[in-house]
């Protein structure tokens, strides 16, 4: 600690290229701390995922269907609490470029396996009485203004009703608060009983069964006995767990793991190469003075040392800064992660980076330095 | 001597001192072949997903659905105006006078990848009997093609490439049918990501009544477009959108287009920012090792523009040098490389990286902007050295 301000001193011996290298250290740690920090955090989300509820799905495709008659046989399995279900309506709002995630769904079922959403019980008990009632989220009624008691048109391109209207009606009877679920809940339910009768065709279909089991260890035999009920049947189904669901989801859009290790992996390249640079530069105009630092009795491992911890210091404040910033950004990317802050996993995996980084490019001059022969080095040579 | 020549010759000397500063020069070119190969290779995706989603469209083909679909997924079109479309102005026949059209839909299929296994969806498209003469770009080039009413499928070349269990003499099982593949064909564009079989055979497996999602029609020519789209649209027992095909899938592309797009450009913007300030760095640290060098020259007679250009010449080489090895680097490792994403109106769509022409210009220019930022300040800093100063200085 007693050659902290040798170090610091070193440092700031050439103020504009030290704060020129800082500062692009500091913009590729931003980059590494949002880059990583979606990568993690979608991780987190889907590690996180409540395991205790299982999604069961046709299983040659989600968008075949099941009849809402299995209903009753899911609910009859042991071990099993509660089942809701979704069904995708679709629709838009206005124009067909609104479109609005709309679900038909049995509320009260539905919210009681999502025990994370808040919603008031009077709003759960208004959806029961009004059969063209509507949940939506928040967010969602912000975003165009709705207010409860509003009557909602709801175009749809796909389900013609039995009067013939390709636009249908709802009455918003509740909100609800869906930022502890993160990205991805659907904003905007139905009462399935209401639209199932009130369609031209397809009826009794619904896309998923959504079933809250009483034991998450027993998430893959109840998965399995759901299953086997419907084997050979003509409507067979597929049973996985909330974070198997995601994943497929989220790797069909995108390999973004290799994405954001690919990009990192360019940026760092770039970095070690500048950093090994300017420290470089910086220990072959001070080689007298080490040379002096040396006459005074320091060991050669110990200006090895001097020089590693100043390109320590370089590195690791200026990763501190970016990452920082990056924190300070993430709020930004609410619309993928929802209200997730940067995951704390990204802070030490970048500090560690860090360290690395400094000791790669720290390290040739270091050596030099240590090297150094006195005499030559005083004279110049 | 005139400042032309000046500058000339000061910068020829700088441009000949570069070999003795290796070590700083490759700083800028490897800082921003790093940019400008993210920049690319990021691009890459979006050009070549364009491409091949845009080359499925064509001017002499119409598209229509019903109306206010966004897409084809969320239409649904009856039979009886299926007829009404197909009887429609402007709609090319053949020799026997039918239409030449495919009214067509599609159902979702989950399938394995050949190298992890991991699940997608692709779509089986159910076309009418006319398609080879709709789309004559499809070609069988392995087996042969479905035959009506027969529950056979014909697989796309890239899905076939990428997907298990769609070889010819495979069974695929869907509810209520299983499908023999028989062929292998190649559109060459997205249509290749998909899986084909006969509409009638599809919507009977399908057991849902005869509902089609799109239409698909063959042209007079392409001018015959407004006058096919009118008789549509004023018939008031249809409410339908039509779209020109290439309009269509061009209209489609854009919104996946526009999200790589912005990605690209927001990363590579802050590394653009980060390899700035190594860009200055390294500038300043070229302008301080040739201080006595500029100051003699100063001294000589050498103008104020003659250094600041010839600092600027050697900035924007460097970074025009690494524009170009960035871009070298990202056709190499990505330039046809397969690619896939969900997230497109074709359910899996699989396409090639495609690094053209116009994506290194663009990597070029940003190479340069780089340079030129990063240069000019080290270079009026080079112009406004103070002469007697600096020559007494080291």
């Amino acid at each position: 600690m007693k050659y902290f301000r040798l170090v610091w001193a070193g440092l700031w011996r050439k103020k504009a290229r030290t704060i020129l290298t800082m500062l692009s250290i500091v913009v590729a740690f931003f980059l590494f701390g949002v880059l990583q920090g979606v990568n993690q955090g979608i991780n987190e989300v889907v590690n996180n995922l409540n395991v205790d509820r299982l999604y069961t799905s046709a299983k040659s495709n989600m968008v075949d269907g099941i009849p809402i008659a299995y209903r009753d046989r899911i609910k009859s399995v042991p071990g099993v609490l509660h089942v809701s279900h979704w069904t995708f309506f679709g629709g838009y709002y206005k124009e067909a470029k609104n479109a609005i995630p709309a679900f038909a769904t049995d509320a009260r079922e539905l919210f009681a396996i999502y025990r994370e959403i808040k919603i008031k019980p009077e709003y759960l008990d208004a959806m029961e009485r009004t059969r063209t009632g509507v949940l939506v989220s928040e967010q969602l009624a912000d975003q165009y203004g709705w207010k409860i008691g509003d009557r909602i048109p709801l175009g749809t391109s796909i389900w013609t009703n039995k009067e013939g209207s390709n636009t249908w009606y709802f009455d918003l009877v509740g909100t609800f608060d869906a930022s502890e679920f993160g990205g991805g809940f659907p904003s905007f339910y139905i009462n399935f009983d209401y639209y199932d009768e009130a369609k031209a065709f397809g009826q009794g279909v619904v896309h998923y069964y959504i079933v809250r089991i009483d034991d998450p260890r027993n998430a893959v035999s109840i998965a399995k006995a759901i299953d086997t009920q419907f084997e050979n049947s003509m409507n067979e189904t597929r049973t996985q767990t909330e974070s198997q669901l995601q994943q497929t989801q989220i790797k069909q859009i995108a390999d973004i793991n290799f994405i954001v290790n690919a990009i990192v992996g360019a940026v760092f390249f770039t970095l070690l190469f500048l950093t090994a640079n300017t420290m470089m530069q910086s220990i072959r105009e001070r080689i007298p003075e080490l040379a002096v630092l040396k006459t005074l009795g320091f060991s050669d491992n110990k200006v090895l040392v001097l020089v590693l911890v100043e390109a320590c210091v370089l590195c690791i404040i200026a990763a501190l800064v970016g990452l920082a910033i990056a924190a300070a950004a993430f709020p930004g990317l609410k619309v993928i992660l929802g209200n997730l802050p940067m995951p704390p996993i990204v802070v030490i995996m970048g500090v560690a980076l860090a360290v690395g980084l400094a000791l790669v490019s720290g390290l040739p001059p270091a050596i030099r330095a240590q090297r150094l022969n006195i005499v030559d080095a005083l004279a110049s040579r | 001597m005139n400042t032309f020549s000046q500058i000339a010759a000061v910068t020829a000397m700088n441009l000949r001192s570069l070999p003795q500063r290796v070590g700083t020069s490759l700083v800028i070119v490897i800082g921003i072949a790093g940019v400008v190969g993210v920049l690319i290779s990021v691009l890459a995706m979006s050009t070549g997903m364009l491409k091949t989603l845009t080359s499925a469209g064509r001017d002499d083909r119409a598209i229509v659905l019903r109306n206010g679909s966004a897409a084809e997924a969320a239409s649904t079109l009856t039979l009886d105006a299926v007829r009404t479309i197909g009887d429609a102005a402007g709609v090319r026949r053949t020799a026997d006078g039918k239409p030449i059209m495919s009214a067509e839909a599609f159902r979702v299929l989950t399938v394995y990848k050949r190298e992890d296994g991991s699940e997608a969806n692709i779509a089986v498209r159910g076309v009418g009997p006319q398609v080879t003469t709709l789309r004559p770009e499809l070609k069988i080039v392995e087996g042969r093609m479905f035959e009506p009413a027969l529950t056979e499928v014909i697989v796309g070349q890239s899905a076939h490439r990428q997907f298990r269990g769609l070889d010819v003499g495979d069974t695929i099982r869907t509810r209520g049918a299983n499908w023999k593949v028989v062929g292998i064909y190649s559109t060459g564009d997205a249509h290749d990501s998909e899986l084909m079989a006969d509409i009638e055979a599809l919507v009977s497996a399908e057991n849902r009544g005869a509902r089609y999602q799109s239409v698909t029609v063959k042209l007079e020519s392409p001018r015959a477009f407004s006058a096919f789209k009118d008789s549509l649209t004023s018939n008031p027992a249809l409410s339908v959108d039509v779209w020109r095909e290439s309009e269509y899938y061009a209209q489609q592309s854009k919104a996946i287009g526009q999200i790589i797009s912005t990605v690209a450009y927001v990363v590579g913007g802050i590394m653009a920012i980060g390899a700035v300030f190594s860009a200055l760095n390294t500038m300043y640290s070229a302008v301080s090792a040739r201080v006595r060098e500029i100051a003699t020259l100063r001294a000589l007679g050498f103008g104020a523009a003659a250094m600041v250009i010839s600092v600027l010449v050697e900035a924007l080489l460097l970074a025009a040098i690494g524009g170009g090895i960035g871009a070298l680097a990202a056709w190499l490792f990505f330039h046809g490389r397969t690619a896939s994403t969900s997230a497109s109106v074709f359910g899996h769509l699989i396409f090639e990286l495609t690094v053209n022409a116009e994506l290194v210009i663009i990597g070029i220019v940003v190479a340069c902007a780089i340079g030129l930022i990063g240069g000019l300040f080290p270079a009026i800093r080079a112009a406004r050295l103070p002469v007697v100063d600096a020559l007494r200085a080291v």
